[in-house]
């Protein structure tokens, strides 16, 4: 059960893919446009469910319940090794490599 | 009477939402025929040069650095002929509130929003622009809505375009994230209807006025330091509101001698709107895939006509490659000590090169850095590329093919910008303003409208004209 007033993700489709209207590739006229945004939940509700909820900006918007308290995934990635090799060449040519 | 929201219904009521969220009636600026009073437009704003630096300085924005980048010129004397390799200085718009040059379209605009009554502010961005009305419209109290384009039908999105995403949501941001496609613009203009927003588009006058404070303060700077107006100044071209605003600034300072130089990064061959080139790309901004069309069709934007007008103000377009963007990236860090995202980078890897072409003596301004962090950074750029099997390699940056290779110069000396056909865009430029129109009636009044767009002389135009 996630709570009334919980900071959630929600999940829509705004246009399936048969609705699509503008002029695209292929590849993206095959999908659906979807939608995602987070706010406060309305009401108790599980994961899944059809939910309302109130955004940052006070607007009420409608979607699938996905995530609570959901988090940016993102890293500064897996090691580039390309990246040392270039900070290396750059002092050598520069002379500070053997010092 | 509750309106339909329905995508035509929505669609069809675009002029009118706009009117209401602008507090701007185009028509006023219209003639009938090819030719609209761009001046009077950019006049509208009602604030002079002087009103928007207080608008700017109010909420830490403008008067940044202007530094120079001793090492990198010094590296890049050492691929030049002697006497050659121009002394390269940046301007560090990493120091604006939010991280960008984009905070002072950004400080306008809500300013503007702000003093018409407008509730909160609404952009339509997956770039710097989100955070920078984001964190002004904190400061000036306004709720904020940033629409991004953000993933792919996987749900995977560029980690460039997420951290976006959570710096717009840490300056208390609401943040709609969508999949692909350009009907982003229905989401836009359903939630600009139902909260009655201002629009604070980057191409709107007062997002371009904004930035003509950058180019007129590289102007005074040069005068102050270096005693004189600089000789060329690179922007990162995307949607081509640097290079506008930098030059009406320019003009207003009276540096009338600087060369304008627009640099993107090459992405030819990749489809802006295809789901799965989406995140085949390396680099979210600043390259060709933005660059060219809004150049050759400025008006192709979020508003009726758009304030950027990059081929009016451009001398020379070239690209650089996905690669040397990255290389320079690792370089700046390196040599001069500053960590900066890669959208300024792109202009300062053309400017690498440029400068090579130049004396010693000259002056060569890079217009922007941007900030950095995670997401934005090159390391998760690069690892992104190779997870959605891209080659990452060191070889010749020619040899880069966008999508398929990220190709790191083998060495400095690989690095060698691409000059772009000026004049076959200033003609597309012409093409497109002329279609729907009798070309038996094209007005003096369309054709001096059509020098000024493509900086070109009433003989160029009315030669493209006849060949059409």
């Amino acid at each position: 059960m996630v709570k009334k007033g919980e900071w959630v993700r929600i999940h829509s489709t705004v246009l399936e893919a048969a609705e699509r209207t503008a002029k695209l590739p292929e590849d993206t006229q095959a999908c659906p446009l979807e939608m995602w945004t987070k706010g406060f939940l309305e009401a108790d509700a599980e994961i899944g469910d059809e939910v309302t909820i109130k955004t940052a900006s006070n607007r009420l918007e409608k979607g699938t319940l996905i995530e609570v308290n959901p988090y940016w995934p993102h890293s500064y990635g897996k090691f580039i090794p390309e990246l040392v090799q270039i900070d290396k060449q750059l002092r050598d040519i520069m002379g500070g490599g053997e010092r | 009477m509750t309106l339909a929201k329905d995508y035509d219904s929505v669609m069809g009521r675009s002029n009118d939402i706009m009117k209401k969220a602008l507090g701007l009636d185009y028509e006023e600026f219209e003639s009938g025929s090819i030719a609209f009073d761009y001046e009077k437009l950019m006049k509208s704003t009602g604030y002079t040069l002087d009103e928007v630096t207080k608008i700017q300085s109010r909420t830490g924005v403008g008067n940044t650095p202007l530094l120079e980048l001793r090492n990198l010129t010094a590296l890049a004397r050492k691929y030049a002929k002697p006497g050659f390799g121009a002394r390269i200085f940046a301007k560090d718009e990493a120091a604006n509130a939010s991280g960008s040059f984009k905070d002072r379209r950004a400080a306008c605009a809500v300013a503007h929003a702000k003093k018409l009554g407008y509730k909160g502010v609404i952009a339509a961005t997956s770039g710097n622009y989100g955070a920078a009305v984001a964190s002004q419209a904190a400061m000036q109290g306004l709720e904020c809505v940033i629409v991004q384009e953000c993933f792919d039908s996987r749900g995977v999105g560029q980690p460039e375009i997420i951290e976006k995403a959570r710096k717009c949501e840490a300056l208390g941001a609401e943040v709609v994230q969508l999949t692909v496609g350009p009907e982003l613009f229905y989401s836009f203009l359903s939630i600009l209807e139902d909260r009655g927003y201002f629009n604070a588009s980057l191409y709107s006058p007062f997002g371009i006025a904004g930035v003509e404070t950058l180019g007129y303060e590289i102007a005074i700077q040069c005068r102050e330091v270096l005693g004189k107006d600089p000789d060329m100044i690179v922007c990162t071209n995307a949607g081509g509101g640097m290079i506008t605003g930098t030059a009406r600034g320019l003009i207003k300072a009276g540096a009338k001698d600087t060369q304008l130089v627009a640099a993107s990064i090459n992405l030819t061959g990749l489809h802006m709107a295809s789901d799965k080139q989406f995140n085949m790309k390396s680099c979210t901004t600043g390259h060709t895939g933005f660059g060219v069309p809004y150049a050759t069709d400025p008006d192709h934007s979020d508003v009726p006509r758009s304030a950027a007008r990059p081929l009016r103000y451009m001398d020379r377009y070239v690209t650089v490659s996905q690669g040397e963007v990255m290389y320079m990236t690792e370089a700046l860090a390196n040599l001069e000590g500053i960590e900066r995202g890669p959208a300024g980078n792109t202009s300062l890897a053309a400017a690498f090169s440029l400068a090579q072409d130049l004396p010693e003596d000259a002056i060569l301004v890079v217009s922007e850095t941007e900030y950095t962090g995670a997401g934005k950074h090159v390391q998760p750029q690069l690892d992104f590329a190779r997870d959605n099997g891209v080659e990452v390699r060191f070889g010749d940056p020619k040899e880069e093919v966008p999508g398929v290779s990220v190709v790191l110069p083998k060495d400095p000396s690989f690095f060698k910008y691409v000059e772009a056909d000026i004049q076959h865009f200033r003609k597309s430029l012409i093409k497109k303003a002329c279609k729907g129109h009798d070309l038996k009636n094209i007005s003096d009044a369309d054709i001096e409208f059509l020098v000024q767009e493509t900086k070109t002389d009433t003989e160029f135009v009315k030669n493209v004209i006849a060949s059409l």
